[in-house]
């Protein structure tokens, strides 16, 4: 037997994962995963990654357009103590995404960005580098859950600012950053507005309805918007989310709960409503974007909507095909967090969204539940081409962007 | 096979662990009641870190007479490793998951002269 001494064996330079540790180094086996599995050659798209906006909380209230609220912020930001970020409302201290500090970048991101750059410019590099992917499509955190703001004008002054200050500092900074901006729903003349004033702007492929909230997306109030953006071909799409005050969800006492079923069940009740009131009907070529939710839910949806609408036909009248038909025709499912404890499962699953033209690839990342581009290049019932639209190239067309590769591995 | 020299034993202190590349294999080193076991650096869900992971006791829930629960608590006598990517939980003794369904791998240690070796 080879014995080999001591300088043939490198003690790795993080012992233990925390915190403060570099993204590159977290995500270092991602890294090889993508090298050893060719995806130099191949395109791509994160439709999901976060940042916390909060972070930047100081400089993005900054970019708030009403100036009493602006100052008003501020001053909250100068001079006030203890306090969270200005404006937000969520769940604050019941946020256990990390699961008591065992997954640390989940708690929080906080190694050293030194290099001139905006510090999300510089993260969001660091994560695309390490997953090997060509164009990352970022969403905030913390306000996802400003659909359920008290004061609806919040989600108008801060969405605004979120959208304003993002193209300024992250998008103009770096084209392979993308994001659908924040459209404050509960307010649609706003939302009009939104999508007048950032539809072409740097970084922009489409707009972001955050899912918690209370509001029926089939309501009158919300043609405009749809037809605005059917016009301009831009997706719409509905990110998932929990909040622990939704009384529906209240009596979980688990984390784990709350997580399974909150970031499912709001894009259920908006899907319900979107395929019932025959919003594909209407706009059919508006692309909806369902994001965040898994995908374990849909065939669930698929065949309890069939029944129901066979019974009821009268009370869907607007429908000429089944639900399910919508739902695997113009409905596009970002696929993370990809539920894989039973792959039979997940592949009547693929086969019943179409997956091959309708599913997008989504990491998630920073995120407790994060998914890497292995999962779906690793499945064994897919075929190559089905592997490369679902990372990539179903994104490039469905966002009309570039399809040739451009990260360097 | 190959031996790999990582350090001397004492160098490993009890809770304590040594995460190194030997080749191009990663294995973790952990002392757990004064033993030393060896896992890959792989963790079978995502193929994540799992050995540079955060070290907790068990997380138990006492059920008292009346089925009933009040308190959770640590099990100091189980000693689990929480894979950073995705929270994965592995007894650091046995490299089984708390439903028993996932292992580590395990990597073949000798110890010889007061020397620990990694065997490949």
């Amino acid at each position: 037997m080879d014995v080999l001494n001591k300088d043939r064996v490198h003690e790795l330079p993080v012992q233990e994962i925390d915190v403060f540790t570099d993204t590159r180094d977290i995500l270092a086996h991602a890294e090889k995963a993508a090298k050893r599995r060719g995806f130099q050659d191949w395109l791509i798209c994160d439709v999901d990654a976060h940042h916390t906006e909060t972070i930047s909380w100081h400089e993005l209230v900054q970019y708030i357009e009403d100036p009493v609220i602006r100052h008003q912020a501020m001053l909250f930001h100068d001079e006030k103590m203890g306090t969270a970020s200005y404006g937000l409302n969520g769940d604050m201290g019941l946020k256990y995404q990390d699961v008591g500090g065992r997954i640390p970048h989940q708690a929080g991101i906080r190694e050293k960005v030194d290099d001139g750059i905006h510090r999300d410019v510089t993260l969001t590099r660091r994560a695309m580098s390490a997953l090997g992917v060509d164009y990352m499509v970022l969403f905030p955190t913390p306000m996802l859950t400003l659909g359920l703001h008290p004061q609806p004008e919040m989600e108008v002054y801060l969405g605004r600012a979120y959208n304003r200050w993002l193209i300024d500092k992250v998008l103009t900074k770096d084209d392979r950053i993308k994001t659908l901006a924040y459209l404050p729903f509960n307010v649609p003349k706003e939302a009009e507005r939104t999508i007048e004033e950032f539809s072409g702007q740097p970084g922009v492929i489409g707009f972001c309805v955050p899912s918690t909230r209370h509001k029926p997306v089939h309501h009158n109030d919300y043609m405009r918007v749809y037809s605005m953006l059917q016009e301009r071909d831009l997706p719409i799409a509905f990110h998932a989310a929990y909040h622990w005050q939704d009384q529906s969800l209240s009596t979980i006492n688990r984390f784990l709960g709350m997580h399974a079923l909150g970031f499912v069940w709001c894009n259920m009740v908006h899907l319900t409503n979107w395929i019932l009131n025959g919003i594909p009907e209407r706009f059919p070529k508006l692309k909806s974007i369902w994001v965040e939710s898994g995908l374990a839910w849909v065939p669930f949806l698929m065949q309890r909507l069939d029944d129901q609408y066979l019974m009821r036909p009268s009370e869907a009248p607007q429908l000429k095909k089944l639900p399910s038909e919508y739902m695997r025709e113009s409905c596009w499912y970002t696929t993370q967090p990809m539920e894989t404890t039973n792959m039979k499962a997940l592949e009547l699953t693929l086969d019943m969204i179409n997956a091959e033209t309708q599913l997008l690839f989504a990491s998630d990342w920073p995120h407790f539940d994060f998914d890497l581009p292995q999962e779906i290049y690793d499945l064994p019932f897919l075929s190559e081409q089905a592997k490369r639209n679902i990372l990539g190239l179903n994104a490039a067309r469905l966002f009309n962007l570039d399809p040739t590769p451009r990260k360097t591995l | 096979m190959a031996e790999y020299l990582v350090c001397s034993e004492h160098e490993i202190v009890d809770g304590g662990r040594k995460v190194v590349a030997c080749g191009d294999k990663e294995i973790g080193i952990f002392r757990v009641k004064g033993a030393l076991h060896a896992w890959h650096n792989m963790c079978p869900h995502r193929q994540g870190p799992i050995c540079q992971g955060r070290i907790y006791p068990e997380v138990v829930e006492p059920v008292d007479e009346n089925c009933e629960v009040r308190t959770l608590q640590y099990n100091e006598g189980n000693m689990h490793v929480a894979c950073p990517w995705h929270g994965w939980e592995f007894n650091l003794e046995t490299g089984r998951n708390p439903v028993g369904r996932y292992r580590l791998h395990r990597a073949e240690l000798a110890i010889r002269e007061g020397q620990v070796y990694v065997v490949l």
